[in-house]
């Protein structure tokens, strides 16, 4: 697509979000359980990095964790740190969040025809998410909100300010969504399955919106998605998560040419493509219960590269050729 | 569009509300509106003074000098009527205001931080629902002194509770939605996501369930004046007004029968008219 004209991500400069040994713990029955574990990532200015999974591998829990949008009673951060713009977004109060929520940190969610509020027009919801953080006018903000339309791709911007979102279709009310997320030129957008609910070509148009504000802003983007398709399309890197934990972490290309973790390969072989004639190969097994995670390799139960050790210890995230460029975190793999 | 249009077109935009829901509701309005008029301008339509007695006209049948008659005090009973208007909206308006406001706020806190508040606040609702309102009432103006402020609070405090039951139900619901969860990830704060965001969800269910409670309050209030906890005489209430009256039900008919009928017919058009906006604004319960 547009990756060409997008500038590379800068890798030398200090990265503008770094997780470190995230551990998100949900409740229960009376008990901690994490369903994010040991995750660290980092994500570079103009930077898209693509969080893939099964539901239930723990990528919108992460991304929940970094703006700690967890329901508060039966979910908590138990251990790591968010570092964001010189701050720990793990420890920051609910006051000081509110302060970077939708302003340096945005995000947008799966169901666009849910997550705008039925009783307000859209213009009104837009200027609400500027009047938030930012000192304007009423009229000011309407002006901004005209232009923001405008940007996501809305045509007669000016008279859909006047709309409610019932009056929208799905794919224009995730344009909404997407220009309420940028309003206040947030520094780094979680998308988490932005397109999924959206049919394949209104998907791909949204993409491209998100692709063209990504090079405009220069804004850093953690995609979620369990469609490896749109990642090819969209990120810049990929974070393969299984079971809560990182497995696998390569450039997008180097993925898909040679997927390192036996899981990887597997979610590639599940993905049907014209250009291969063999059939599409279901993952045997299902992910392990949160209750019953395994001590050893999460994975090792499905997993056809098995070895006696697999089951007994834990494997690390560990780089292999040496550039701190691709990690996997597997014995088999790591050990070649 | 501007506030100032806005405003311009509510009116319209309730008048074809009404209109959906009939022309009962059409009648109801009209009712209500006759009598606010009459409470309103009260000083100019009353042919007597309410207050000043005069024995010499004591217990006159209704006739073309008293159109309803006098009281044991020679008082002119229309007159006494159309003041009583007065004691019956201000009461009946002003109480269901204040157990909207508190009752909205304290049903949305409940529902929006739930947990524990919720159990306690609910367990409270609970208790107040399971006495009769006029029991209720009763027993607050009966510690509180009879009094027009103490009977308001007395009333406000029995139709307390239906709307914090009103208004928490949405709020439960409405919390869970996206879109509340996507206005925190906007960096929304919970006041401006409880006013902003969930509020207008349920503004008209209010004010629908305060415009037929308000016949309750009016009844209500009717009944502790009636019992002699309300207004004290001799200022004129509709429920003063049938006690006095219910003393000489069997020479003088028209003492009670009169503001009965006032009661009647003000408690009626409000129902008439909460009625019609509930089945205009909610299709499930509107007959076809």
């Amino acid at each position: 697509m547009t990756q060409e004209t997008i500038a590379p991500p800068g890798q030398g400069l200090a990265p503008v979000l770094d997780i470190h040994n995230l551990r998100t713990e949900l409740l229960i029955d009376g008990q901690w359980r994490a369903v994010v574990r040991n995750v660290s990532l980092t994500i570079h200015r103009n930077e898209t990095l693509a969080l893939v999974g099964e539901s239930g591998s723990g990528k919108s829990m992460t991304a929940l964790s970094v703006l700690k949008l967890l329901p508060t009673k039966i979910s908590r951060i138990g251990a790591g740190q968010i570092l964001f713009e010189g701050k720990d977004l793990a420890s920051l109060s609910e006051r000081d969040l509110r302060r970077i929520r939708g302003n340096r940190i945005a995000m947008i969610f799966q169901e666009p025809m849910t997550s705008l509020n039925p009783t307000m027009r859209v213009g009104e919801q837009i200027s609400e998410a500027i009047r938030a953080h930012k000192n304007v006018s009423r009229a000011d903000a309407r002006l901004q909100a005209e232009q923001l339309l405008q940007q996501v791709g809305i045509p007669s911007a000016r008279l859909r300010l006047e709309d409610y979102p019932h009056q929208f279709s799905g794919g224009m009310r995730q344009r909404v969504m997407i220009a309420m997320a940028i309003a206040c030129r947030p520094a780094l957008l979680l998308a988490d399955e932005p397109t999924t609910a959206l049919d394949v070509t209104i998907q791909a148009q949204v993409l491209a919106v998100l692709a063209k504000l990504k090079s405009t802003y220069g804004m850093s983007m953690v995609f979620i998605t369990h469609n490896l398709g749109v990642v090819a399309l969209i990120a810049d890197r990929v974070a393969v998560m299984y079971a809560g934990e990182i497995v696998e972490i390569a450039a997008v290309g180097d993925l898909y040419s040679e997927p390192m973790h036996p899981y990887t390969a597997a979610l590639l072989d599940a993905m049907p493509r014209v250009d291969r004639t063999e059939d599409v190969q279901p993952i045997p097994g299902s992910v392990p219960a949160l209750t019953d995670i395994p001590s050893g390799c999460a994975y090792a139960a499905r997993c056809p590269l098995k070895q006696p050790c697999c089951e007994k210890d834990h494997p690390e995230l560990l780089p292999i050729d040496g550039t701190n460029q691709r990690f996997v975190r597997c014995f088999v793999r790591s050990a070649k | 569009m501007s506030t100032l249009q806005r405003l311009c077109h509510a009116p319209l935009a309730f008048g074809r509300l009404l209109s959906r829901g009939g022309t009962t509701g059409w009648i109801g309005f009209a009712l209500l509106l006759a009598i606010i008029f009459m409470a309103v301008f009260a000083r100019w339509i009353a042919p007597h003074d309410p207050i000043e007695q005069n024995i010499a006209n004591r217990l006159m049948p209704p006739s073309s000098e008293f159109l309803l008659g006098t009281d044991s005090y020679g008082r002119d009973v229309l007159s006494r009527i159309i003041y009583g208007a007065r004691i019956s909206l201000l009461v009946g308006i002003s109480s269901i205001v204040i157990a909207m406001i508190f009752g909205t706020v304290v049903g949305m806190l409940s529902g929006y931080i739930g947990g524990r508040f919720d159990q306690l606040v609910m367990a409270v609702v609970d208790v107040m629902l399971s006495f009769p309102s006029l029991l209720l009432g009763l027993m607050v103006a009966a510690v509180m002194g009879a009094s027009i402020e103490n009977l308001i609070i007395a009333i406000a405090v029995t139709e307390f509770a239906p709307f914090v039951r009103l208004a928490r139900a949405p709020t439960l619901a409405i919390k869970e939605k996206e879109f509340i969860e996507a206005g925190r990830a906007l960096g929304f704060g919970h006041a401006r996501l409880m006013v902003v965001h969930i509020l207008p969800n349920m503004v008209s269910d209010i004010l629908i369930m305060g415009s037929l409670w308000m016949a309750t309050a009016i009844r209500t209030e009717a009944s502790l004046s009636f019992i002699g906890l309300g207004v004290r005489p001799p200022t004129a209430t509709w429920g003063g007004m049938i006690r006095e009256g219910f003393e000489n039900i069997l020479d003088a008919w028209w003492l009670a029968l009169f503001p009965s009928l006032a009661v009647f017919a003000t408690v009626l058009a409000l129902n008439l008219l909460g009625d019609a906006l509930r089945d205009a604004i909610d299709p499930k319960q509107r007959r076809s």
